[in-house]
Formats: structure tokens, C-alpha cells, sequence
């Protein structure tokens, strides 16, 4: 089980960084948005992996750490909020600039026919 | 009075929902008034603070009583109540200059800033590393929507950087306190200091990568040197107040990695004692000579301002990176000297740029600005206080820090390059201001004069320099003080998890 959230938590921070890199404002976000994903996964496994493990005292013989769990639901909560603005101000900068670029202008046309491909 | 301690968290979220209900909210002026009033109660509140620490020692709150390593508590030393008064100060002449007009550019700007402010207050009280990461993100929402306030292409191409880079660094904030809270088992940094030192050498490498990875995110809010470049844009195009208030907002991360590397990573760590300093000394040193060279290659004053900013980070992180009680009591009084400067001297920019019709700021020949003698009187003092020439306080931060440097190694390094940084920024300053208020083209002067509450709130944070000089005995004792209770993590650590109870030695 470890193994298979590791890989996961993995991949997603790959793609997001990838995702990030990128020269469009969407890209970005989406990129952002799964990098989020991968942290929350990371601070929930913080608290250890266990199978059928309550995070109530007493309930069950064996008990997960309920902090992870309350951390995991703030960074949510944040991260939701950042990502709205985010998406807000990418529409913003859209309308703006006249354009959808992190830089606020296209690079030139050879570079853009490229990326395009 | 036990409670006083929330207030500076409180009264400004208070304020701000107050500002958005219907009979203040729909009047400019009540805004403002509302506005202006509470953030001089919170001064006067949180100067009494500032004499309870002095008096009682460190302070903890425990919020809704949950005592210290398990629910969230609130810490007051003489540093943090030191720079929450510095926030108010500050705080109070920004929302003065804003009330002047600024503030009906953009909506919400008063409700915006008082959020901002309890984000940053918050951020300096707490004790706990998880609601740290809350309050940067407090500060941090608001100064999103306050770094767009106004409008304008540049504002929107700026605000699109800066969002981007402070999401990714909360992503690595994040991933940090899971690290660390994964292997020390708690993020209270009193209990997290204590959990340091008797660590298993297993998981010494995962600590170790967490607390970089929390310097990494620090960088980024004090703008060091390879994670510094949203700051020139961000701070240039920001509106004055604004731009004023975000003075302060690097001296956070600054005194996050003061805290952090002081008391969980200080010298009770063991091996991992000073993690840090190996990377913040010379990131420190290049971010002073970035600094300056940026001052003498800008080519508009609000820019050069900014550039000015980046130099004091430079700076005060070299002077943390130090590790000595001395270095950290420079850094203190050097902290509110820069910021408060700093501040100023984006609202005179601003002052400045309204006056002077189409040039703006850029330092080109344009327009005689309207009130000649007032605006350069404020220019002056300003720049001779920034540079650090003798009769302002500049004079006494560069002192204490010249002196702060023992190790005689370093200070070929840092005295070197403090000194021709300091040279390079008057070369700039004086050409900047020459440029201003000499080169002269055309005759009109129909500028407009600046407001008298604008007038205020400049000499407000002006003042501060001579006084930093007339008072500088006690000031340096209480910056002192500060850093001498910021080293004495032994005695904190009882008194906030050990309720007030100090072993001698017992395990």
C-alpha cells in the first residue's frame, strides 16, 4: 500500500510541475491545481497508513492520528480558495493583456508555431 | 489584560467585517474613519502589550484552553510584539495615505487591508507552524487581491507571477510540515525544539530535508536571491499604500527564519544545528549585491525603491545567518529602521508621480513637481536615512550591524559589501533624485498638491527615522533584550510547555 500511494503522490507532483512550467495560464493552474492534490496526499500519509483504523478513541483496537487528517482538511479548504482566485485572475489577465500568456505577451511567432505542433 | 494577546489577530478581522456591514460600507468616509480609528486602538493596544512582555516575560495563550503541545497556542516575546507594533505603525500611516483617495480606486480596500493586517499580526504571534502556514495565507489572499487594487495591465501581469510562485511555495510549506510532522510528531515549535534534539539518527536526513525545504518557503516570502525575482515588478506596481504595507511582508519571512532557525534549529539541536546558515550567508551577500546593482540600473524610481527593499532582505538574512545574539539585535533594530523607510519612501514615490504628470516616476526630465520644497525636503530625509548617513537612524543599523560581525572571516565579505552597496545606493539616490526635481522640461506646474492627510501620513513614517536616533539607547536595549529572549530557547521552551516550571536539569 505504501508503495502504491508513494507512486502516486509521485506522478501527480511530476505532472504538476510539468504542468507548471508550461507558458499558458491554464496549463498552469491545472498544474498547480494537481500539485495541491499530491500535497494533501503526502500530509494525510503523514500521519502513517492504516487499515481500519478510527481516528475516535476507543472505538477500535487500533487508532489512526487524527491531526493529519484535521491539517489535511485545512490545506484543502486553502488550496480550494487559492485555486478559485487563481482561475479568477487568469480570466482577468486574459481580458487584460489580450492574451492567455504567463508573461502577459506571446514569444515570437516561430516559437509559438512550435509549441502549437 | 490575559487576553490582550488576541487582540492584534482580532481587532483587525473585527474591524474589516465591521467595514462590510451596511451603515459603514456604504459611506467612503465612515470607511475610512472606522478604518483609521481602529488601526490607532490596535497601536495604542499593542504598545500595552509590548510593556506586559517587558514586564511579565514571554507570554502564551492557549487558545480555547487547549493546553500547549496539543492545541494551537499563541507566543508573545519581546520580538514578536516588537514587530506586531512595527505592523500597527506602519499600518496606520498606509491606511492614512490611502484614505486620501487611493482607497476609492478599487473596491474593498479598507475591509482588504485590515484582513492583511491581522494575517501578518497573526503571522508574528503564533506558535505553532501549521497556523503559521494559515496567517501566510491570510496575508497572502488579501495582499492578492490588494496587490490588483486599482486596475491596470502591469497590476494584473505582476499579481499573475506573484499568486503563482506564493501557491507553488505554499505547496513546498506544505510538504515540509508533513515532513516534519511525520517524523518529530508535532508542529508546535516549542515542542518541535524539544523533539530536535533527541531525534533517531534514521530519520536525522528527513528532518534535515524539511527544515531546508521550510527555508526554501521562506526565501520566497523575504525574497532572497535566486527565489527574488517576482519582487522589482511586484512591489513597483503595486499602489502606494499598498506597496507601503508590503514593506513589511518580507520581514516576515525574515523573521520566520529567525524563529525557525533559532529556536528549533539553534543550538539545543544537536546535529542539526544550523542547517541553514551555510545557504543563507551567501544567498544574503549576493541578494545585497543584486540589490544595489538594481539601484543604479533603475529606470523609475518606484523600482529603485523596491530594489531598496531587496537590498534590506539581503541584508538582515546575511545578519541571521550569523547565529549570534548580537547579529539578531542588529537584525531587529534594522527591521524597523528599513521597513519603515522603505515605506515612506514608496509613498513619496507615489507623491512624486502625481506631481509630475506624464514622466511619472521614471527618471527622465519631465514637469516641475508642485510643492518643490515639501517633496524634497521628504526625499532627502528619506534617502539619507536609507543609505545610512550620520545623523539618521541608517547611521545606527549599519553601525549595530558592522559591529554584530566578529568572526573575522566574514567580515572581510560582509564589511566590503555593505560598504560599497551603501556607496552605490547614494550614487543612485542622488541621481534619481537630481533627475526628479532638477531636470526640468516645459514651465507649467499644474500638477496637483498633495492632500494633507497624504502630507501625514509620509512624515508619520518620516518621523521614525529621527526618533529611531533620538531614542536609540533604549531602542537598541529593547532590540537586545529581544534577541536575548529569542537565544534563551531553554527558558521558553519550559515556560510554554512545562507551565511556567523550571527543571533543573531533571530528564
Amino acid at each position: 500500500m505504501e508503495t502504491l500511494v508513494a507512486c502516486c503522490i509521485g506522478f501527480l507532483t511530476a505532472c504538476g510541475i510539468f504542468l507548471m512550467l508550461r507558458g499558458r495560464t491554464f496549463p498552469v493552474m491545472l498544474g498547480l491545481t494537481m500539485l495541491s492534490y499530491a500535497v494533501n496526499l503526502f500530509i494525510f500519509t503523514s500521519g502513517r497508513l492504516t487499515l481500519r483504523g478510527a481516528a475516535v478513541l476507543g472505538t477500535s483496537e487500533q487508532y489512526a492520528d487524527p491531526l493529519p487528517q484535521a491539517l489535511v482538511l485545512t490545506a484543502i479548504v486553502i488550496g480550494f480558495a487559492m485555486t478559485a482566485f487563481l482561475v479568477i485572475l487568469a480570466i482577468r489577465a486574459r481580458a487584460d493583456l489580450g492574451n492567455d500568456h504567463v508573461d502577459g505577451k506571446l514569444p515570437d511567432a516561430d516559437v509559438v508555431r512550435k509549441e502549437s505542433r | 489584560m490575559w487576553h490582550l494577546i488576541t487582540a492584534p489577530v482580532l481587532l483587525p478581522m473585527l474591524t474589516a467585517l465591521l467595514i462590510m456591514l451596511p451603515p459603514i460600507h456604504y459611506s467612503p468616509m465612515r470607511r475610512r474613519w472606522v478604518s483609521m480609528i481602529s488601526s490607532a486602538i490596535q497601536l495604542v493596544l499593542v504598545v500595552s502589550l509590548l510593556m506586559q512582555v517587558q514586564q511579565q516575560g514571554l507570554i502564551h495563550y492557549a487558545i480555547g484552553n487547549w493546553q500547549a503541545p496539543f492545541g494551537i497556542i499563541l507566543v508573545a516575546d519581546t520580538l514578536s510584539v516588537l514587530l506586531v507594533c512595527l505592523t500597527s505603525f506602519l499600518a496606520l500611516g498606509a491606511i492614512c495615505y490611502g484614505s486620501a483617495g487611493e482607497d476609492e480606486k478599487g473596491s474593498f480596500f479598507h475591509p482588504l487591508f485590515q484582513f492583511q493586517i491581522m494575517g501578518i499580526n497573526g503571522a508574528f504571534l503564533t506558535g505553532d507552524l501549521f497556523n503559521l502556514f494559515v496567517f501566510f495565507e491570510v496575508l497572502l489572499i488579501a495582499s492578492y487581491a490588494l496587490l490588483i487594487h486599482a486596475g491596470g495591465k502591469n497590476k494584473t501581469k505582476a499579481a499573475v507571477h506573484y499568486v503563482v510562485l506564493n501557491l507553488t511555495g505554499s505547496a513546498i510549506f506544505l510538504i515540509a510540515l508533513a515532513v516534519l510532522y511525520g517524523t518529530l510528531g508535532t508542529l508546535n515549535i516549542a515542542d518541535m525544539a524539544e523533539k530536535v534534539a533527541l531525534l533517531p539518527a534514521d530519520d536525522l536526513m528527513l528532518v534535515k530535508s524539511g527544515g531546508l525545504m521550510l527555508m526554501i518557503v521562506f526565501a520566497l516570502k523575504a525574497a532572497v536571491l535566486p527565489l527574488q525575482f517576482w519582487l522589482p515588478a511586484t512591489y513597483a506596481s503595486a499602489s502606494a499604500p499598498v506597496a507601503a504595507l508590503f514593506a513589511v511582508m518580507t520581514k516576515i519571512g525574515v523573521y520566520a527564519l529567525l524563529r525557525v532557525y533559532t529556536t528549533i534549529f539553534g543550538a539545543n539541536a544537536g546535529e542539526l544545528s544550523g542547517i541553514a546558515a551555510d545557504w543563507l550567508l551567501p544567498a544574503g551577500l549576493a541578494t545585497i549585491a543584486l540589490g544595489a546593482v538594481g539601484v543604479m540600473a533603475s529606470q523609475d524610481f518606484r523600482k529603485l525603491v523596491a530594489n531598496l527593499v531587496l537590498l534590506s532582505v539581503g541584508t538582515l538574512v546575511s545578519l541571521v545567518a550569523l547565529h549570534t545574539e548580537l547579529s539578531a539585535a542588529a537584525a531587529i533594530y534594522y527591521t524597523v529602521h528599513s521597513t519603515l523607510v522603505t515605506a515612506a519612501l514608496f509613498l513619496i514615490a507615489d507623491l512624486i508621480a502625481s506631481q509630475r504628470g506624464k514622466a511619472g516616476d521614471r527618471l527622465v526630465s519631465g514637469r516641475r513637481v508642485a510643492q518643490p520644497v515639501l517633496l524634497g525636503f521628504m526625499f532627502m530625509l528619506g534617502a539619507l536615512t536609507v543609505a545610512g548617513l550620520p545623523p539618521f537612524s541608517g547611521f545606527v543599523g549599519k553601525l549595530m550591524l558592522l559591529q554584530a560581525v566578529t568572526e573575522p572571516g566574514s567580515r572581510i565579505a560582509i564589511w566590503s559589501l555593505v560598504l560599497l552597496s551603501s556607496l552605490l545606493v547614494i550614487i543612485g539616490l542622488s541621481r534619481a533624485g537630481s533627475t526628479l526635481f532638477w531636470r526640468i522640461s516645459g514651465s507649467d506646474t499644474a500638477g496637483e498638491k498633495a492632500a494633507p492627510l497624504q502630507i501625514f501620513a509620509v512624515c508619520w513614517l518620516l518621523l521614525a527615522s529621527p526618533l529611531l536616533v533620538i531614542f536609540a539607547g533604549p531602542f537598541t536595549e529593547l532590540s537586545q533584550q529581544a534577541a536575548e529572549q529569542l537565544y534563551d530557547t531553554r527558558s521558553a521552551i519550559n515556560t510554554i510547555l512545562h507551565s511556567g516550571v523550571v527543571e533543573g536539569g531533571k530528564q
